[in-house]
């Protein structure tokens, strides 16, 4: 690597890239899948306030998020990228994509951890007299917590890997770099590199979510 | 006190099946202060008909009516305030693991906006009831199944309900558990005036603790009223299920004599005439004679094994005539 200090800054700014585009749209995911998921679980025809057609709707919507190539979907969701971000191009653009596929992957894991806690406790919370929304906000999340950090983790490891394809359309990042400085210029060794660097990002956000769903896990 | 007036509830049949009538027509009054125990094999509704009382399951028909309201006639907001008031607790405790025994304790007073200080003041004194002071700041894991259901009673008291349900409260727990937690509910009772509710397959449990109780058999009340009424009654079926009848061995010689034991009518009497007049020789060949809701009742079997029985059946039908429960066993 002779010419390492012409690439050097370039990989670092595709890492910092990376983690805002991924850092930004897991904060977005969280704060919109965790409610989706919410509402897949008690809209359920089992659940704290049924409603099977608005679940029904939900589940579909969710289904079509999660089963389309992710690939389809950055190129499907431009219009609305560009009605919101203005363009559809860079860093900031490609959080929109990342999102709205991220929202329905985290959700289905919600729902699934919501699912866990046994009914039981649920009834327990409502014969205490407790309205829906505090058993959800009592008793479903904080029962479920570290199972949604878990799912949390998982969706967040899942966005590095769309973050690199959201590369390709010109979102930058170390997918982007991989392609055009390794891929393009036949540098295998930067091909390489940029993996070891996405593989110790992934190792790090795993371990940390890890560690602290056992922590929770353990109380 | 707790009343339910021709309860009837029914569960549609599952992928198209017959529906399932969990209760037929229950009649159920439980005055105030009153242990009342249902009893019935499982499938017999039990759980359903303590579900109803705070309508945790809504009747199909019938009513439901709990300190004179009848919750059934209640919009959704109303019943939920009512169901504050009466407390609840279940076979397997349902405590939430994600939070110590205090912060359970403290669960329903945080629903209903107590404040902190409020309901610290307040969970310190119940776990203090329940003799679970010093494991205030324990994880539900880390508490044995009879400390567990302890703290679910403290949590169940927190917001001073007048009516307590328990759903086979002591079903999950050991013997000496079981009796710790029965000593307990007992104790509440008398010392916070509740009117108790237990539902139970084991039998044991309502002779250790209730004052009255029902027995339930396919959905229907078969048979029920004061424990040490229903005791005194022959043809019983919860009593027959409360002190089982002992089975004669017929392989062994001798005449047979069936004795229920009561209060009124102890078995002293029938062998002070057997021993003491007829001069037999006379043994127990079975049963048990228990303590239960304060006075003596059992049922025995006795043999006599020598001795002259022609003045047997005359004596008999005098200890009958004087109030003692004695009947000669067919050969």
């Amino acid at each position: 690597m002779s010419d390492w200090s012409r690439i050097a800054p370039q990989l670092a700014d595709a890492t910092g890239e990376t983690l805002y585009m991924v850092a930004v749209s897991a904060v977005l995911t969280v704060l919109l899948g965790i409610p989706l998921g919410v509402l897949l679980t008690v809209t359920a025809p089992d659940g704290l306030a049924p409603r099977p057609w608005t679940n029904r709707v939900l589940g579909l919507v969710v289904n079509l998020g999660r089963s389309l190539p992710f690939i389809i979907l950055l190129v499907l969701v431009a219009p609305v990228t560009r009605g919101l971000v203005g363009t559809t191009i860079g860093s900031t653009a490609a959080i929109v994509p990342l999102t709205i596929g991220a929202v329905p992957f985290l959700a289905r894991l919600v729902e699934t951890s919501l699912r866990e806690v046994s009914h039981g406790k649920v009834e327990a919370a409502l014969a205490m007299g407790a309205r829906r929304r505090q058993v959800v906000r009592t008793v479903l999340l904080p029962e479920a917590l570290p199972s949604l950090v878990a799912g949390v983790t998982v969706t967040v490891v899942a966005l590095i890997s769309y973050s690199a394809m959201a590369g390709a359309i010109g979102g930058g990042g170390l997918g982007d770099f991989a392609i055009r400085f390794g891929y393009q210029q036949f540098r295998t060794d930067i091909t390489l590199l940029t993996v070891v660097l996405l593989l110790v990002v992934v190792q790090a956000l795993q371990f940390g979510g890890d560690t602290w769903a056992r922590r929770l896990a353990r109380r | 006190m707790i009343e339910l007036h021709h309860v009837r509830k029914v569960f549609p049949g599952r992928r198209g099946g017959p529906d399932v009538v969990a209760l037929d027509g229950v009649d159920l009054a439980v005055p105030a202060g009153d242990f009342a125990g249902v009893v019935g094999p499982s499938g017999s509704g039990k759980s359903t008909l303590i579900r109803l009382v705070n309508l945790l399951e809504r009747p199909t028909s019938g009513s439901v009516a709990v300190d004179g309201r009848v919750l059934t006639d209640l919009p959704a907001d109303q019943v939920r305030q009512a169901r504050s008031s009466i407390g609840m607790v279940f076979q397997h405790f349902e405590l939430m693991d994600s939070r110590t025994a205090a912060e359970n304790v403290e669960h329903p007073l945080e629903l209903a906006g107590v404040g902190r200080a409020e309901r610290r003041r307040r969970s310190a004194e119940l776990l203090d009831l329940v003799g679970l002071a010093e494991r205030a700041g324990a994880r539900p894991r880390q508490l044995s199944g009879g400390q567990k259901q302890r703290v679910a009673i403290a949590r169940a008291l927190a917001a001073r309900p007048q009516v307590l349900l328990c759903d086979e409260a002591t079903s999950a727990l050991d013997q000496a558990s079981t009796t710790g937690v029965l000593q307990l509910l007992r104790r509440v009772r008398d010392e916070l005036g509740l009117t108790v509710l237990l539902i139970t397959h084991e039998m044991a449990v309502v002779k250790a603790v209730c004052d009255s109780a029902v027995l339930l058999e396919a959905g229907r009340v078969v048979d029920g009223g004061r424990l040490d009424d229903v005791l005194t009654r022959d043809d019983s079926p919860l009593a027959a299920a409360l002190l089982p009848a002992p089975v004669a061995d017929d392989r062994v010689a001798g005449t047979l004599l069936r004795v229920t034991v009561t209060e009124a009518a102890p078995e002293a009497d029938v062998l002070r005439v057997l021993v003491g007049q007829l001069g037999l020789a006379v043994e127990v060949a079975g049963g048990s004679v228990e303590t239960v809701a304060g006075g003596r009742h059992g049922r025995l079997l006795l043999r006599i094994t020598d001795g002259d029985l022609s003045g047997l059946d005359t004596a008999l039908t005098q200890l009958r005539a004087e109030g003692s429960k004695v009947e000669r066993v067919a050969a």
